[in-house]
């Protein structure tokens, strides 16, 4: 095995420049503070101490995997240098501190933050602290780094998992209490505040056993013929999930099924967006217009604060939903010559045009204005009213599915396939006898049907309609969420709804950093996993087609530590 | 000028300007009823304008273009495909990131009628469309010697591949008219010889009438049984191949550019001084 050259150290010292600049702005930017009396485990590590050390032990990986295969002794060498460096970085910003007052500029270097990196411990002992720290991070981050891959994969999984166990610790707690029996034997895994530490090695070991056991199971997955026994699991398998899928309003309880509220109608949105952006490639930026369009129908409709008319929800839900698809081609008709990047500006503008107007004093009269709209009717299945979280969920799942439903079938479809030729290249597919115009409307139109319905369910879910609800923000939301779950993959809007609008609900104290995050996540998606988490096989191959020669590749390494 | 039955395509007086640039001036141009004719000139001599002016890509400032008696001239591509004329690219343009037969179904775009409510429902009368489609593409793949590669991506396909592949999409509309833009450009011989017999089998087996831009003499001059020769967006010459072979303005069209500084020098002023 070669030695590494100075160049490689050059690139190891770079990278772990980087990675101290980085924690010193998580830690400067007040996330190490604020997150401080937040524990993962009880008494032990704080989130605060998380973000922290976090980006040193990812910088450390990414050194390590830089250089390359390496002698085990050279490994730990980059791992140490790597820590030292971000320790290094720290303590530099440490002793500024001391010396000059840096709260002038960051608010956030407070002696409070100080005491964190150095554990608590006095000046001047205090200096060596994040040194020693950091470099222990390194050599753990090194040793986790050169354990076998399976194991390696299940030791950073099973971290995961107790991170994110503990991180949402307050609103498990809260599901579990609803279950009187299961208390008493959850109790001893989550203290105060974050896990207990004895709940927190039981489920770290349990879940390393776990995923190491699912990683030596054999790929049997990938079978072509289907045995009877195979059909059976997997239809009961199905089976099972649909059924948790129905019951977990009641499983989780208010705050969750609410949440799960939220992201069902992010879900709408997005299958609707996906058909505009995914499938036809027409980069739609005003796609709140139509959620905004289906909320003040359904409001104008049914209020009985305007008094208006008295339609009931499913009266004038046909109603918002034609508004929206009339206006998904009116939107449509003028921009049909318009491509890529002016498309996206033009559709901006048609999204705050109707934003200002609902805001606008001119239509004051008709949609309330800042004000908005209130009294919106609720839904009403014979003599029950869809009012609570849990009942509006199956409203929301029942949008959804039909949604999902209309989305799949025409993506593999006729249309679909002209949808896809106009995202590959206009011209060609209009010489191909396509009539761009109603192809382009027919993705305007079917996406702002699913927007609208997202709308009015929205407003009757809020019996109200504000214009401030349809922000320029919502459509990036959208956006997001399918660019991260997966350009044009139908499932993807799905996961990509639980992470981008779901966790940021679950972890509402992260409010403040929530924009940091978000952006930190695409960015970090964009480098990482171009394709989104839950890529359209189309897609994974045209950004990744020399993924199984890689992942070959990789086993085989492992397997040649393994025989080290 | 009249159209006769035995013309398919018939160009009168066509003219293209790009601001103060005159691309195509003129044009006159028959295109006989299941003939094999090309179109030949130096670079930039209007051939692609041309053809863009014939698939409706462009609207021509003046003249007119008719197809089977009927004016098309002013009508959009997809019209214009639907009407019967199908075109490939000098740069290859598939939808790469499409598999080889979604290609040819949306090539076949035209004869498909299934709308939104077929689509989402998938009637009958979707389903059977939909089968019959797969299986005509299939078919066609075979003939054009692609048979088995219906689920690689186009880009994966190796060049000759893509050509014929390009081919095949503009046959699945059906066209009576195929224009092939450059259809042998970056062939090595063998392959540009496997691609005159395919024309050749295009025009004898399906019918189809075919006008072709070419560079490659060989192949202009082995296949065409009409050559046009454009030179500065204006008509230069028309004939059998033998005729345009020993045409003295066609041989200093093309030499009066390719060759040495003498024969500039000595050139009238139709010759570009580059």
């Amino acid at each position: 095995m070669k030695n590494l050259t100075s160049q490689t150290w050059k690139q190891v010292i770079n990278l772990s420049l980087l990675g101290g600049l980085i924690t010193v702005l998580i830690a400067l930017i007040g996330m190490v503070e604020a997150f401080a009396p937040r524990f993962i485990i009880s008494g032990l590590i704080s989130m605060g101490q998380v973000f922290l050390l976090l980006p040193i032990f990812i910088f450390c990986f990414l050194n390590l995997r830089k250089i390359g295969t390496a002698r085990k002794l050279e490994q730990f060498m980059v791992g140490a240098v790597t820590g030292l460096i971000g320790g290094a970085v720290v303590l530099f910003v440490l002793v500024v501190g001391q010396l000059v007052n840096l709260r002038s500029v960051f608010i956030n270097a407070s002696p409070v933050l100080y005491q964190i990196i150095t554990f608590k411990v006095p000046f001047p002992t205090g200096y060596i602290v994040p040194l020693a720290v950091f470099l222990l991070i390194g050599l753990i981050a090194t040793g986790i780094y050169i354990l076998p891959t399976r194991w390696r994969s299940a030791v950073i999984q099973s971290l995961g998992v107790v991170l994110l166990l503990g991180l949402m610790r307050d609103l498990l707690v809260a599901v579990i209490t609803r279950w009187g029996p299961l208390t008493v034997l959850l109790k001893w895994m989550f203290a105060f505040s974050g896990m207990s530490l004895i709940g927190a090695i039981v489920v770290f070991i349990v879940m390393v056993g776990l995923a190491y056991w699912r990683s030596t199971r054999p790929i049997a997955q990938k079978k072509t013929t289907f045995t009877r026994r195979d059909k059976i699991i997997r239809y009961s398998g199905l089976g099972a999930i649909a059924l948790m899928i129905l019951l977990l309003p009641q499983i989780l309880g208010i705050f969750f099924s609410e949440v799960l509220d939220t992201v069902g109608i992010y879900i709408l949105m997005g299958l609707g967006l996906n058909i505009v952006v995914g499938f036809a490639g027409l980069l739609d930026l005003g796609y709140v217009a139509f959620y905004a369009i289906g909320a003040y129908v359904m409001g104008v409709l049914t209020s009985t604060g305007l008094g208006f008319f008295h339609l009931t929800f499913w009266e004038a839900l046909p109603f918002a939903l034609i508004g929206s698809v009339l206006a998904g081609v009116i939107l449509g008709l003028p921009v049909l010559k318009v491509r890529g990047d002016y498309l996206a500006i033009v559709t901006l503008g048609f999204g705050e045009i109707v934003r200002i107007l609902a805001l606008s004093d001119w239509l004051r009269p008709w949609l309330g204005g800042t004000q908005g709209i209130q009294s919106i009717a609720q839904p009403k299945i014979g003599p029950i009213t869809l009012d609570n979280q849990a009942d509006l969920y199956y409203l929301i799942l029942a949008g959804i599915l039909i949604a999902y439903f209309i989305a799949t079938r025409l993506k593999d479809s006729h249309l679909g396939r002209s949808w896809m030729a106009l995202r590959e290249d206009e011209d060609v597919a209009q010489a191909m006898g396509i009539n761009t115009m109603s192809t382009k409307l027919m993705a305007f139109a079917t996406g702002a049907f699913f927007s609208g319905l997202a709308g009015a369910i929205f407003a009757a879910k809020l019996t109200s309609a504000y214009p401030h609800s349809f922000n320029f923000l919502v459509s990036i939301n959208v956006l997001s969420l399918i660019i991260i779950g997966g350009m044009g993959s139908i499932p993807g809007v799905l996961v990509g709804s639980l992470v981008m609008v779901g966790v940021p609900e679950l972890l509402r104290e992260f409010a403040e950093f929530r924009l940091l995050a978000y952006g930190a996540v695409l960015v970090a998606m964009m480098l990482i996993r171009p394709e989104g988490i839950l890529p359209e096989a189309r897609r994974r191959l045209e950004l990744h087609e020399e993924e199984p020669i890689e992942e070959l590749a990789e086993n085989d390494t492992a397997q040649a530590e393994v025989g080290d | 000028m009249t159209t006769t039955d035995e013309n398919i395509l018939v160009a009168n007086k066509v003219t293209k300007r790009f601001g103060g640039l005159v691309a195509v001036r003129d044009v006159d141009l028959e295109v006989k009823r299941e003939g094999i004719q090309s179109i030949i000139g130096p670079n930039g001599a209007g051939k692609t304008t041309f053809f863009n002016c014939v698939t409706g890509y462009y609207t021509p400032e003046s003249g007119d273009i008719r197809l089977d008696g009927r004016l098309i001239t002013g009508l959009s591509t997809d019209r214009v495909t639907r009407l019967g004329i199908s075109r490939t690219y000098q740069n290859i343009r598939l939808f790469k990131n499409m598999t080889v037969v979604e290609n040819i179904l949306v090539g076949m775009h035209p004869h498909l009628r299934s709308g939104l409510f077929g689509s989402i429902f998938r009637d009958k009368r979707t389903n059977m469309e939909e089968a019959a489609a797969v299986e005509e593409s299939l078919r066609l793949l075979r003939f054009m010697g692609l048979g088995g590669q219906g689920d690689m991506l186009a880009k994966n396909l190796p060049y000759g591949a893509q050509r014929r592949l390009e081919i095949a999409r503009s046959l699945a509309s059906k066209p009576k008219l195929l224009l092939l833009d450059e259809p042998t450009a970056g062939m090595n011989p063998s392959e540009t010889a496997d691609t005159m017999r395919l024309i050749r089998r295009l025009r004898d087996e399906l019918g189809v009438t075919i006008l072709l831009i070419e560079h490659q003499m060989r192949v202009v001059m082995g296949i065409s049984e009409k050559i046009t020769v454009l030179d500065y967006g204006a008509m230069i010459a028309e004939g059998l191949p033998e005729e345009i072979q020993r045409n003295p303005t066609v041989v200093e069209a093309y030499l009066g550019r390719g060759s040495a500084e003498g024969i500039l020098g000595k050139s009238q002023t139709s010759s570009e001084p580059a």
